[in-house]
């Protein structure tokens, strides 16, 4: 019985696959209308997003309210996850997990369904502001999850002042030379340069960017390293005495050491976001739509504040947070008025090949 | 007469290893050199418009300069990982039996933990936090911690530390097998042990030298690890570059440029050992 089921749900899920591929899906982004009363115990959910990211328990959790059978995969980084979603026509993933700047990238190339939003009543739980970032204003194809900023996180006692500017990190004093690490990925290595010098992080004008590249090279030599994966543990360890950080990785150094700090720099920062989005190819969109309301229902965002220490656009959720955690994690107190001043990280386009490069020049110079 | 000859005779057991072949290495191999002729697609993947570009870019003294430094860094690595593992291997060939089989299994120990772990235990042990500079500053021998991380010596130093045993692996195989009775002939007929050495031993273990330092200078060459690890960033290797074009840039077309790159230079290092070591067994051809 339940075998014959099983092989009859293959095959139809088969055939649909034929149909779909044959149908080479007509024009993505258009908004299909969704029957929002399907029944989503009949659909199911494959669900990509960074491992230890959500609760271990979501996909039950998630299944036992609707009846969505449900699959969670990770992936490590953005470039992977994307990689996968555009490899083929149909990834079979219906809900990615992406930063901002790659969900308003996927979002152009036509590859994201146009969220439905009479069946994401939830969006209500959101910070106002997070309805207008910048690479995807009125959330159109995504949904915010966690958000935050960069800066430097330090250990007073070692630094023997308290950093206020970018240029503490890029030009350090002689006795911190030796002592302090940047992140060399992405577009993070060109922003205390940038930032310094009064420049946009999405800039693309090539005398800003060069500026920012002799910056740099200037910089290297008084670091301790490149590191986008342990800063926080040289901070403890008490290799490094300033590190340029991720607000919520700062948090991870703060669990261990309490007297760890972290300072947005007085020229400005950056805003990143990772969000939720809607996969065009997605059959299951009802069921998607469902479990992104399901992630803007309080709870789950309340337990990424409190675990991964990441702050959450849910404005429900962050009211609801302990004020003791607060006060350990600093990070987490951030306002999202003083979020709203830093500047929101965008795709460039075919432009971003110039980061690539700046990356690549200053990493390799000697 | 023999069915030997019959050309297609060996076509059943040869089918297996030719199928492998095809599969993991012609093919894999034949995509890369076609992925290098095309453009970048904006997410990763190629677009299919022909272009020379990505041959072009690698003139650029940027990766020029890289490749040349991973050369001499691998390069460095081998040398020293010949000078420590060949008087390690010699000695080991020497030892009894038993001791012999405890000595290789010490050799091999390290391999049988992630490598990402022994990296990490270095960083522990060496930074200027480690254990080291606080044993060394406890015992009143240095004043302030020396830095031994997050340089180009440090990334010598873990790549030889990776890769030591893959060259006495091969050496302790040459000298073992080497008969004892030619370096008792030798001795016999009056020459002295190092001379003995040097004209018998010395000669027949260059073959398992040049294995050796294939073994080492392949993988020390394309490693990114343990420069970034390690090496704190600050130096990048070519393995670096191709591993940053595939994630970070999504320039399939220039990474694939790079590895085939690699793959070719590490060709022909094989192509000339393998020469050089068929020389040596075989003596020079003749007519």
């Amino acid at each position: 019985m339940t075998t014959t089921r099983r092989i009859a749900a293959a095959a139809a899920g088969t055939i649909a696959l034929a149909f779909a591929v044959s149908s080479c899906s007509s024009g993505g982004g258009a908004a299909e209308t969704l029957d929002p009363n399907a029944d989503l115990s009949e659909q199911t959910l494959t669900v990509s997003i960074w491992a230890d990211y959500s609760p271990e328990d979501l996909a039950e959790k998630f299944e036992a309210e609707t009846g969505v059978k449900t699959t969670i995969v990770n992936h490590t980084t953005n470039e992977d996850i994307v990689a996968k979603l555009t490899a083929s026509a149909d990834s079979g993933i219906d809900v990615a997990f992406v930063s901002g700047q790659y969900a308003q990238a996927l979002g152009e190339q036509g590859l994201l369904a146009e969220l439905d939003k009479s069946l994401i009543p939830n969006e209500k739980n959101l910070y106002p502001e997070a309805m207008e970032l910048a690479y995807d204003p009125g959330n159109v194809y995504s949904e915010p999850y966690a958000w935050g900023t960069t800066g430097l996180c330090y250990r007073p006692d070692l630094t023997g002042y308290d950093p206020t500017s970018w240029n503490d990190l890029l030009n350090p004093k002689p006795e911190l030379v030796g002592k302090t690490t940047m992140l060399s990925t992405d577009r993070w290595l060109a922003e205390p340069a940038l930032k310094a010098a009064g420049a946009s992080i999405n800039t693309t004008d090539d005398d800003e960017l060069a500026a920012a590249k002799e910056q740099l090279l200037k910089t290297k030599p008084t670091l301790l390293a490149y590191d986008d994966t342990t800063f926080y543990s040289k901070l403890v360890s008490g290799e490094a005495a300033m590190v340029q950080a991720w607000d919520g990785w700062c948090n991870y150094g703060i669990a261990e050491d309490p007297s760890i700090k972290f300072v947005v720099p007085e020229e400005g920062s950056d805003l990143w976001t990772d969000t939720m989005t809607v996969l065009e190819s997605s059959k299951n969109k009802e069921a998607a739509m469902a479990f992104i309301n399901y992630i803007l229902d309080p709870e789950v965002q309340t337990w990424v504040a409190e675990n991964i220490l990441y702050k959450v656009p849910n404005k429900a959720a962050m009211e609801a947070l302990d004020p003791a955690l607060i006060e350990q994690y600093p990070t987490l107190g951030i306002t999202v008025d003083e979020l709203m001043e830093q500047e929101g990280i965008i795709d460039l386009g075919e432009d971003s090949l110039k980061y690539v490069d700046l990356n690549a020049e200053v990493l390799a110079t000697n | 007469m023999t069915s030997t000859n019959h050309p297609a005779a060996p076509v059943p057991f040869l089918a297996p290893g030719m199928i492998y072949l095809i599969l993991f290495m012609a093919l894999p191999v034949g995509l890369l050199a076609f992925y290098t002729f095309f453009k970048r697609g904006r997410f990763g993947g190629i677009v299919f418009e022909f272009t020379l570009d990505n041959w072009v870019k690698l003139l650029e003294p940027l990766y020029v300069s890289v490749i040349l430094q991973s050369i001499v860094l691998a390069g460095i690595v081998t040398l020293l990982a010949l000078l420590i593992g060949y008087p390690m291997a010699y000695a080991i060939a020497g030892l009894s039996p038993k001791w012999r089989t405890v000595a290789l299994v010490a050799v091999v120990l390290p391999f049988w933990t992630n490598f990402l772990i022994r990296t990490y235990a270095w960083i522990l042990l060496l930074n200027n936090a480690g254990w080291v500079n606080q044993w060394l500053q406890g015992l009143g021998i240095t004043d302030a911690p020396i830095s031994m991380l997050y340089t180009p010596q440090a990334i010598v130093v873990g790549l030889l530390y990776m890769y030591l045993p893959l060259m006495v692996l091969p050496l302790y195989a040459s000298l073992q097998q080497l008969d004892p009775s030619l370096r008792e002939a030798a001795t016999n007929l009056g020459a002295t042990p190092w001379r003995a050495f040097r004209t018998i031993t010395l000669p027949l273990s260059i073959p398992g030298a040049l294995t050796g330092c294939i073994f080492v200078f392949v993988p020390a060459m394309s490693n990114f690890v343990i420069p970034e690890l390690i090496g704190g960033g600050k130096t990048i290797m070519v393995g670096n570059l191709v591993r940053d074009q595939f994630f970070e840039a999504r320039d399939w077309p220039f990474g694939a440029t790079l590895a085939l790159l690699l793959t070719i230079l590490l060709v022909i290092v094989i192509v000339v050992q393998t020469a050089v070591s068929r020389r040596l067994t075989e003596g020079p051809r003749r007519g």
